[in-house]
């Protein structure tokens, strides 16, 4: 299979190209950027005059429901949302029933998403048995079938002493810990966070201090094993803060955010609708434009959808006995686009922020584009908008964005060579 | 069906009059105003010998209490049988819910028996909301109690009965003691207090027990309960629920009462003619001394007989702003 991709604005946030160009591809490699090698015709000819050509995203949070959650989403529905949202390569969370603690399920998950063949599926495995905290999973087994590294998900262990060990563990292994620090008794019964906000709607709050005291005490155990890290879905400044001293004292762990919590904010509540129902929380204005300056410097290197798809009925109740989730990955480019159009970030940072970015963090072979390198493109104009939910591949229906006008239109996303999408 | 306009209240018709009763938030003070006018016309129909006035004769009142109630489930049905109305109460609590109905086809079946209103109380805060956005568009939803959020016509009688006890608000100190944090008491009272114009609201209890930002609803936060009474005209007693005392928010009721509970003594504290309210029902001993409940100053009966008037007002002010909104619609399609 051969392709050759002409006229495009190619943006390669590792090398720093940004220029007109031809980017040609073959079995599965980019074989050459600018000129076609002598004697080089492609099957296949994309004009793409007019488009920016990208390395394909890298989305580090999509729950892809599959296995147990079937009626929420399922690994062929979800990567395909992904290919329509920009995305190539994705890693999916534990939170599976039966959870992703055992070769078997791992290699369930890939065997369909390859058969799927929408997008590139890096699974994440649970650090401990069920996600209970209390014995490890067999963490080199769960490698050794394709899991990029380790999470125990919200559910924080309920003995330091375990955590510490599993750290420990990983360490000598080298293999990454996904954390998204929230410490359970801060957090529990919480809807929303804690602020006037919640306050004026009755809701139970999750203060800030529920990501801080977990976050502070994951560094530190994090600094004493020598694991490699990574802080996945902060909420706060402060947060993101206590990353930026971390990072500056040497240590190298990384950190992602989901998008919407850098466009939403808790007002989004007041009303009551269940679409905006996340956990860990929307938070203040105030910790948006936090976490936003932490994504323009690079504290935080990476922007995640954090999909979480649901069918209807989980979203039909008041907004306490709702699931939490935003179903997000179809929407990652256009949405994040937004942040460009608002002049928070340009759109280089902000590509690498979902490519190159995500990438690094969890060691995948993704998120740039170099001869030899893998295929995976998205090519996508600026100059177009994309009608939230006009087409939808997702099984959830659960965005706020629903019917919004974004920026931004994906036109085609190829996946070692192949095109996965093509609006 | 009519698109909602996003920017117009829930609770409100296209003229602005009440269609749903959801929350006092976002209430002008000339409606909260003629709820209270409405509602003094009413308590004259409850002194007559025949109690009733046939303003919702062949409507449908349906009570559906997600929580259990005695105080507001009976006025709200005296207050309807009163208008005249068909009444019938669900305590879901003890029926469909835990047959796993959901309240979405709970109120559908409702909605199937023509019922024009609802009156619900549920444990979640928003539930009213929710159920207002998702009933058909001719039902008036009042919302009687939803979890920690709204409970708007206790909100309403107890401004009426400080009305009719003091005339007015603005030159008024008003003090809310106790759990602040789990009452949505506390939250329509204040939102009550500062649209019709009171300047001075104390709300006074420990800070585990105080929501995180009440300033916003223009209120002084006190601690020292002597403090927070000094030459106040009402003091508004809430409930102190028995499992406040686990997770640490309290240590004891013993301490809760030392250091909150309304004694004589204290009351002393406040203007002479002070009135002491309570939303019942009422803890003797944990946050009022049985001396004090009972006492001259108290008006706890009087706001239970003043909650039929309020509820009345307000069954007969949305039934008739569903009216007129049918009729703007019906007006505005031909």
């Amino acid at each position: 299979m051969t392709v050759s991709i002409i006229g495009a604005r190619l943006i390669d946030p590792v090398s720093g190209l940004d220029q007109l160009t031809d980017l040609h591809l073959e079995n599965g490699k980019v074989l050459a950027i600018g000129a076609a090698p002598v004697g080089f015709t492609a099957a296949q000819h994309i004009d793409a005059q007019g488009l920016i050509a990208a390395p394909g995203l890298v989305d580090l949070n999509v729950s892809l429901r599959e296995p147990g959650y079937s009626r929420k989403g399922t690994i062929a529905t979800e990567t395909r949302a992904a290919a329509a949202g920009g995305v190539t390569s994705l890693c999916c969370p534990p939170l599976t029933r039966p959870i992703l603690d055992t070769s078997a399920v791992a290699e369930l998950i890939l065997d369909r998403a390859r058969e799927a063949g929408h997008c590139k599926v890096f699974p994440v495995g649970a650090l401990s048995k069920g996600l209970e905290g209390e014995q490890l999973a067999e963490l080199v087994a769960l490698r050794d079938v394709g899991c990029v590294a380790f999470g125990n998900g919200l559910n924080s262990f309920n003995n330091t002493r375990t955590l510490c060990r599993a750290l420990e563990y990983a360490a000598t292994f080298d293999l990454t810990v996904v954390f998204n620090s929230q410490d359970r008794d801060l957090a529990a019964g919480g809807l929303a966070h804690e602020g006037p906000i919640a306050s004026f709607l009755g809701l139970a709050g999750v203060p800030e201090t529920a990501e801080t005291v977990a976050l502070a005490r994951d560094l530190l155990l994090v600094e004493q094993s020598g694991v490699r890290a990574h802080f996945s879905q902060l909420t706060t400044a402060r947060g993101a803060e206590m990353i930026a001293q971390a990072q500056a004292r040497g240590l190298p762990v990384t950190a992602d955010v989901a998008l919407y919590q850098l466009i939403l904010t808790d007002e989004a509540l007041t009303g009551f609708s269940s679409l905006y129902h996340v956990l860990p929380p929307l938070r203040t204005a105030k910790d948006r434009d936090g976490l936003r300056a932490a994504v323009k410097a690079g504290v935080i290197q990476a922007i995640s959808s954090h999909h979480q798809p649901h069918e209807r009925d989980a979203k039909q109740a008041p907004f306490g006995a709702t699931e939490p989730g935003i179903s997000s990955v179809e929407l990652l480019l256009p949405l994040a686009l937004t942040l460009v159009e608002e002049g928070v970030v340009d759109l280089p940072t902000l590509l690498a922020r979902l490519t190159t970015g995500p990438a690094q963090a969890l060691r995948l072979p993704a998120g740039e584009l170099k001869v030899g390198g893998p295929a995976d493109v998205v090519l996508f104009d600026l100059n177009a908008t994309t009608l939230a939910g006009e087409h939808w591949h997702s099984r959830g229906q659960n965005s706020p964005f629903m019917s919004h006008c974004l920026p931004g239109a994906v036109r085609y996303t190829l996946v070692d060579g192949k095109v996965s999408h093509r609006a | 069906m009519t698109p909602t306009d996003p920017k117009r209240p829930l609770q409100l018709n296209d003229q602005g009059q009440l269609r749903h009763f959801l929350s006092l938030d976002g209430l002008p003070r000339e409606l909260l105003t003629e709820i209270l006018d409405t509602a003094d016309s009413f308590l004259e129909v409850g002194a007559r010998a025949v109690k009733k006035v046939p303003l919702l004769r062949g409507k449908t009142v349906c009570n559906v209490f997600f929580e259990n109630s005695t105080r507001t489930r009976t006025t709200f049905e005296l207050a309807a049988q009163r208008l005249s109305a068909d009444v019938i109460t669900l305590n879901v609590s003890t029926s469909s819910t835990s047959k796993g109905e959901t309240l979405f086809d709970t109120l559908r079946n409702l909605e199937a028996m023509a019922a024009d209103m609802f009156v619900v109380r549920h444990a979640d805060s928003g539930a009213a909301h929710y159920i207002a956005e998702h009933v058909s568009p001719e039902v008036a939803v009042i919302n009687g109690g939803d979890g920690r959020h709204a409970h708007p016509t206790q909100g309403m009688l107890d401004m009426l009965t400080i009305r009719r006890h003091k005339g007015g608000f603005e030159n008024l100190s008003v003090a809310i003691v106790g759990d602040i944090l789990h009452s949505r008491v506390a939250r329509s009272n204040m939102i009550a207090l500062k649209t019709l114009g009171c300047r001075d609201i104390r709300v006074i209890g420990p800070k585990t027990l105080l929501p995180v930002g009440v300033e916003q609803y223009g209120v002084t936060v006190y601690t020292d309960l002597a403090k927070g009474l000094k030459d106040v005209d009402v003091v508004i007693m809430l409930r102190l629920q028995r499992e406040r005392m686990q997770g640490g928010l309290l240590p004891s009721e013993g301490e809760f009462y030392r250091l909150f509970g309304l004694t004589t003594q204290r009351l002393a504290l406040a203007k002479p003619d002070a009135i002491v309210m309570h939303p019942g029902p009422i803890n003797r001993g944990v946050e009022i001394e049985s001396a004090v409940a009972d006492g001259a100053q108290s008006v706890i009966l009087n706001q239970v007989t003043y909650g039929i008037a309020v509820r009345m007002a307000v069954l007969s002010m949305a039934m008739s702003g569903q009216a007129a909104q049918r009729q703007i619609e019906q007006e505005s399609f031909q």
